[in-house]
C-alpha cells in the first residue's frame, strides 16, 4: 500500500462509528487538515480519545461542533460549552479520565499492558466500578489499556517515509498515540527528504506509520 | 492589597530554589510574579514543558508553545519539553517538588475537592486528581469562603480530587496547616482575629498559644512584614 495519500482519501478509509485517536492539547497539536477533511465528510458517530475537546471552532472542537462525535474520552471537557450542553442534552457520552491515567491508558494499549496500576482515582468517583489491586502492602487503581482504529498524529517534520518528530508543548499526546491505533494517519507541518531527521532525532519511528498525509499547493 | 494579592504572596514563599513546580489554573498562576528574582524555579506546565516562563513581550507567540490553558507562553534558557507520558510521569513518580493549586472545599482530614460541581459544572479533572496524589507537596490557594459560605468544611459535599490530604491550605484570612490530629491554624491575615477565622471555618481548628502574623513575599520577591 502506498504511503503517501492525500487527505481526502485518507479520511475517506475511516469508517462511521470508528474510535479516532487525536493528538493535541487544546488544540496544540492537533492535525488541522485531518480535522477539516473529517468534517468535509461528514463522518458520523466517531468515538474520539484526547486530551480535551478544545474550544468552539478549534481543533476537535470543530467535530464536537459538527455533531459527529457519539462520545469523548478525555481529561476535561470545562473549555468547550458546546460538548458540555450536548453532554447535558445527551447528544454525546462523555467518559472524563485523569490526564495522567488517561495517556498511560494509552501508553498500556500501544504497548501491550494488560493495564496500569495507579493511585490516581483511589478513594474519589473515577474508582466506581472498578478493580482495585495491592501491591507490597499499598493499594493500586486498575485501570484498563486504550486502543483505537484510527490515530491522527501532528508532526513538525516528517521525512518522505514517515519518520516524525514533533515541536515543543504540540508534541504531548501525539508520538505515545501514534503506538496505540490500528492506523496511524500522519499530517506535518513541513515534509523533508529522508535523512534531514537524523535517526537520534526521529520521535515515532515511520514503521508505525501507515498514511503520511501529502502537502497541497495553496493557490487558488 | 485585595485578598488574592494577599494570597499569592504568602504563598510565594513556599516556593524553594531548584525546584520542580506545577501551577495550577487560575489564581495559583499568580503566584510566579512574587518569585524572588535571584531563585531558580523550574515550572512545569503539564502540556509538556520544564522552564516555562511568561512570554516577555506580545507579538513574540509560537503557536506550538503553550501552557496548560493553550495561552502562549516563553521558555527560559535550558528549558525541556516532552510527550504527555513523561510530563505525567514527573507529577506522578514523585518527581515534582510543589503544586500549587485552587480550591472549591477541604475537609477537616486536609482532602481537597477542586473538580466538579454536580449539575452545575463538569469540566472534568485534567491534571488535578494526579497532581494532588502525586505532586510531594500540595498548596492549596483559595479564598476562605464562597460568599461567606465556608470552604473548609468537616466533610466535603462536592467529590473529592484525592483522599491523600493537601500539605498546606492558603487564603486570605490565614494558613492552615492538615495535620494528623486535625487542622492547625499557623498564621492569620493582618488585621483578622482567630474569632473571625474560626467563625468563617465550618470545622474545629487547632489553636496553638502563639499564631503569629501572616508573613508575605515582596514584590520583588523575598521575605517582608
Amino acid at each position: 500500500m502506498k504511503k503517501t495519500m492525500k487527505v481526502s482519501e485518507a479520511v475517506a478509509g475511516i469508517a462511521d462509528g470508528a474510535s479516532l485517536m487525536i493528538g493535541g492539547f487544546m488544540g496544540v497539536g492537533t492535525p488541522p487538515r485531518l480535522i477539516d477533511e473529517t468534517v468535509r465528510q461528514g463522518k458520523r458517530d466517531l468515538v474520539v480519545i484526547a486530551n480535551d475537546t478544545a474550544r468552539p471552532g478549534v481543533g476537535i472542537g470543530k467535530l464536537i461542533d459538527a455533531k459527529l462525535v457519539r462520545k469523548v474520552i478525555v481529561s476535561h471537557i470545562g473549555t468547550n460549552p458546546v460538548t458540555q450542553r450536548q453532554m447535558l442534552a445527551g447528544e454525546i457520552e462523555v467518559e472524563l479520565v485523569p490526564q495522567g491515567t488517561l495517556i498511560e491508558r494509552i501508553r498500556a494499549g500501544g504497548y501491550g499492558l494488560g493495564g496500569v496500576l495507579t493511585q490516581t482515582g483511589l478513594g474519589t468517583i473515577v474508582e466506581e466500578g472498578k478493580q482495585t489491586v495491592d501491591v507490597d502492602g499499598r493499594t493500586f487503581l486498575l485501570e484498563k489499556p486504550l486502543k483505537a482504529d484510527v490515530a491522527f498524529i501532528y508532526a513538525k517534520q516528517a521525512d518522505h517515509i514517515g519518520n516524525l518528530t514533533y515541536a515543543l508543548t504540540a508534541r504531548n499526546f501525539n508520538p505515545v498515540m501514534a503506538m496505540a491505533a490500528t492506523t496511524v494517519l500522519a499530517e506535518a507541518q513541513s515534509i523533508v527528504p529522508v535523512g534531514v531527521i537524523s535517526p537520534d532525532a526521529v520521535m515515532t519511528p515511520a514503521v508505525l506509520v501507515r498514511h503520511l498525509i501529502l502537502r497541497e499547493r495553496s493557490h487558488g | 492589597m485585595d485578598e488574592k494579592t494577599l494570597i499569592a504572596r504568602r504563598v510565594a514563599l513556599e516556593l524553594r530554589a531548584g525546584t520542580l513546580v506545577n501551577l495550577g489554573i487560575g489564581l495559583p498562576t499568580l503566584v510566579a510574579a512574587y518569585v524572588p528574582k535571584d531563585m531558580e524555579i523550574f515550572f512545569q506546565s503539564e502540556n509538556g514543558i520544564v522552564g516555562m516562563l511568561t512570554l516577555p513581550e506580545e507579538g513574540l507567540e509560537a503557536e506550538d508553545l503553550t501552557d496548560a490553558g493553550g495561552g502562549p507562553v516563553g521558555a527560559l534558557p535550558g528549558a525541556a519539553t516532552f510527550d504527555s507520558a513523561m510530563s505525567f510521569g514527573l507529577i506522578r513518580g514523585g518527581h515534582l517538588d510543589l503544586t500549587i493549586l485552587g480550591g472549591l472545599q477541604v475537609d477537616g482530614a486536609g482532602r481537597l475537592a477542586n473538580w466538579m460541581v454536580p449539575g452545575r459544572m463538569v469540566p472534568g479533572m485534567g491534571g488535578a486528581m494526579d497532581l494532588v496524589s502525586g505532586a510531594r507537596r500540595v498548596v492549596v490557594a483559595m479564598t476562605h469562603t464562597a460568599k461567606g459560605i465556608p470552604k473548609i468544611v468537616r466533610n466535603c459535599t462536592l467529590p473529592l480530587t484525592s483522599v491523600r490530604p493537601v500539605s498546606l491550605i492558603v487564603t486570605e484570612m490565614g494558613v492552615i496547616e492538615p495535620t494528623a490530629d486535625g487542622l492547625v491554624l499557623r498564621e492569620r491575615a493582618p488585621g483578622v482575629t482567630v474569632e473571625a477565622i474560626v467563625a468563617a471555618t465550618d470545622v474545629d481548628l487547632i489553636i496553638p498559644d502563639q499564631v503569629p502574623e501572616i508573613r508575605l513575599a515582596s514584590d520583588c520577591g523575598g521575605e517582608t512584614r
